[in-house]
């Protein structure tokens, strides 16, 4: 899976590489935490192309509900529909009924196109969603199935693998993590974030991407509001090489801490002794 | 997949005995191990036995090291407690205490009150039966000056206390008579009516229960209003499902899943468990910072009315924990700080935390009676109540 994984451009430890090969194994839900910008999100569209599956995305928030995560119907359709039976004479309403709630007025949103075709589920950010929509997700992750009132029981011939991610802006609820595998992501080490960077920005100087890894590292190490994640090393160094610097020297590097640092008082803070995190290991 | 093979003790023959053996230490350890968990891993560890590679056949240690690891923990606490014991199950260790040790954190029945030598033990509440105007009378007095009896109806108090919490606009809608059309309905309508829409029914958008968020100081000076901030934090995460407790003392504790039992014991039992600084010092700017860097600015704190209770004693760095406040009240939709000492003759907020922290502060409330923790929560609902004491404004 390491293998894989790397040869779609992520580059997973061990850890990582597991989890995801059981999920998809035992079609079990895998809940991914850890800071942001280590690369949860990516992993599900690393996988969606390491399985050749489409990567469904749902995005979640406060008040998110049922019709814009799961089935919607197309109102508007369905009443031209009824008016066109009336324009045309004779409307029996029990056919009518049976036929205006049929799958040809039923809009797919996310969760529910992730059953009608093999698939990757991203259900992403889970915890900025409420209470109630984690319960009804719930149903869904059990039998990979839901039940639509007017239509009937949808069922996933092949069950998507399902990646959930959360910020732990709270706790995630026991009843759904019982039915994951939970990985904590880590931020990559500097020899992993070191081929990232690589990988990612292929045009830049080996010396630049070592040395932006490694810069990176020390900072999250730094007490900042916002550590940057992979996803700040990898700006960072298209920056610096757009620049035309080859490694990460003071003027450039100065210039440039807006691409890593979100916070003005970070970019504060760290400016102040830049140099010093700048110096190659003795 | 490329896990490694190691040399490790390969579980014994009996998998799932094995495993459920680990599950046990670790929760001996103070791991919540998910209902059905050991069975997962079992399930797992099966799974990632049928690779094809190094790993196949007897599960290495890496194998049982994941598969565990990935069904055991739920989270990022769990997993340095996780390594340390499964490493010592694999060596066949015996385990020699919990990681999390607990400290004994008084109970609703004996929290030591100075100047109380007499029973400590259980009261009977029932003996003489209170009075409208006794409970009245208690109402207003100081918990930390009460004796045992008194505490017992204090706590009955608090534990009926109605917590409301703020509210504001969603995004969710419901039936209603203003906002969008409700399409789904008018189609409904239209059925029956040849598919002329006679009226056009409508949903709105509906007001929900914003965020309480609460932090405790446990601190020793606050010793002796523990038990009533335990009590009142259980009545507040009993009625709103999305409110969050935090202890604040040399370090900071979610203190919210110990609050979900309905029995205020086990709840105080869960609590002690947890708080590994009960009764330490005071070091609020790091608590601080460390809520808002693990959990404020991610989502917690954000649009929430976050209550510190607190004397600010702080004997950590002042112009931290002005920082860490400023930070707070960029993030909550209101913060409101409670002080047990507030309602003492002569006090005036002298102290270095205090100084720092109340210019970031949008209410500075009297924190040391029932009457009081009922102004607070009306300051929590964003209402004041009339005639109640606190809830002036900072």
């Amino acid at each position: 899976m390491v293998d894989d994984l790397a040869r779609v451009g992520y580059l997973a430890d061990e850890g990582t590489a597991t989890a995801a090969w059981l999920a998809w194994r035992t079609s079990r839900p895998l809940l991914l935490e850890g800071e942001p910008g280590v690369g949860k999100t990516s992993l599900a569209t690393a996988l969606a192309q390491v399985l050749g599956r489409d990567l469904v995305r749902l995005q979640c928030y406060e008040g998110i509900d049922a019709s814009a995560a799961l089935y919607d119907w197309d109102h508007p359709r369905q009443l031209l529909h009824v008016r066109a039976l009336e324009a045309a004479g004779g409307v029996d309403a029990d056919a009518l009924e049976h036929d205006l709630w049929s799958r040809r007025f039923l809009l797919p949103r996310p969760l529910l196109r992730s059953l009608e075709a093999p698939s990757v589920l991203l259900v992403d950010e889970l915890d900025r969603a409420d209470d109630e929509f984690e319960a009804f997700l719930l149903e869904l992750l059990s039998d990979f199935a839901v039940t639509i009132p007017e239509y009937g029981t949808v069922t996933a011939e092949v069950p998507p693998l399902v990646v959930v991610t959360s910020n732990r802006t709270r706790e995630v609820h026991d009843a759904l993590k019982r039915r994951c595998y939970y990985h904590w992501v880590e931020h990559p080490d500097l020899e992993r974030e070191t081929a990232i960077v690589r990988r990612s920005v292929p045009e830049a100087d080996a010396a630049l991407a070592a040395g932006v890894a490694r810069v990176v590292a020390r900072l999250r190490d730094e007490d900042l509001l916002k550590a940057p994640g992979v996803a700040e090393s990898i700006d960072w160094a298209r920056t610096l090489h757009a620049l035309g610097a080859t490694t990460v020297e003071p003027a450039a590097a100065a210039r440039t801490l807006g691409a890593v640092l979100k916070y003005r008082e970070d970019q504060q803070r760290v400016a102040a002794h830049l140099a010093e995190l700048l110096a190659e290991p003795a | 997949m490329s896990l490694a093979p190691t040399t490790a003790p390969a579980p014994g023959p009996d998998l799932t005995a094995e495993l459920t053996g680990l599950a046990d230490a670790l929760r001996r350890a103070g791991v919540d191990i998910p209902a059905g968990a050991a069975r997962a891993a079992v399930v797992a560890l099966a799974a990632l036995a049928q690779t094809p590679g190094p790993a196949a056949g007897e599960p290495s240690r890496a194998a049982t090291y994941w598969a565990t690891r990935l069904t055991l923990c739920s989270r990022p606490d769990d997993l340095a407690v996780f390594d340390e014991v499964f490493a010592l199950w694999f060596d066949r260790a015996e385990w020699a205490g919990d990681v999390r040790r607990g400290v004994t954190l008084p109970t609703y029945r004996d929290v030591p009150v100075p100047g109380d030598q007499a029973d400590a033990g259980d009261v009977e509440v029932a003996s003489a039966p209170p009075t409208a105007s006794r409970l009245e009378v208690l109402r207003h007095r100081d918990v930390a000056a009460l004796d045992a009896e008194d505490r017992a109806l204090v706590a009955h108090l608090l534990g009926r206390m109605a917590h409301r919490p703020a509210h504001r606009r969603s995004r969710r809608t419901r039936p209603g008579h203003h906002g969008r059309v409700d399409l789904r309905r008018v189609v409904r309508e239209a059925v029956r009516t040849g598919g002329d829409p006679v009226h056009w029914p409508r949903r709105q958008r509906w007001p929900r229960p914003r965020r309480t968020v609460v932090l405790l100081d446990v601190s020793g000076s606050m010793r002796r209003y523990a038990e009533t901030y335990l009590l009142f934090a259980h009545a507040l995460v009993r009625s709103q499902p999305n409110a969050e407790v935090f202890s604040l003392g040399t370090r900071l504790t979610c203190l919210t899943r110990a609050f979900r039992s309905t029995d205020p014991q086990r709840s105080a039992d869960e609590v002690a468990r947890r708080v590994v600084d009960w009764s330490g010092g005071t070091r609020l700017g790091e608590g601080l910072a460390v809520f808002l860097d693990r959990w404020g600015r991610r989502g917690t704190a954000r649009g929430a009315v976050v209550v510190v209770v607190s004397d600010g004693w702080e004997r950590g760095d002042a112009t931290l924990l002005g920082e860490q406040m400023e930070q707070l009240h960029r993030l909550a939709h209101r913060v409101v700080w409670a002080n047990p000492n507030r309602a003492r003759p002569g006090f005036a907020p002298r102290t270095a935390g205090l100084v720092a922290a109340l210019p970031h502060v949008d209410a500075f409330v009297d924190g040391h009676s029932v009457a009081a923790l009922e102004a607070l929560t009306d300051e929590i609902a964003g209402s004041t109540r009339p005639g109640t004491a606190g809830g002036r404004r900072a």
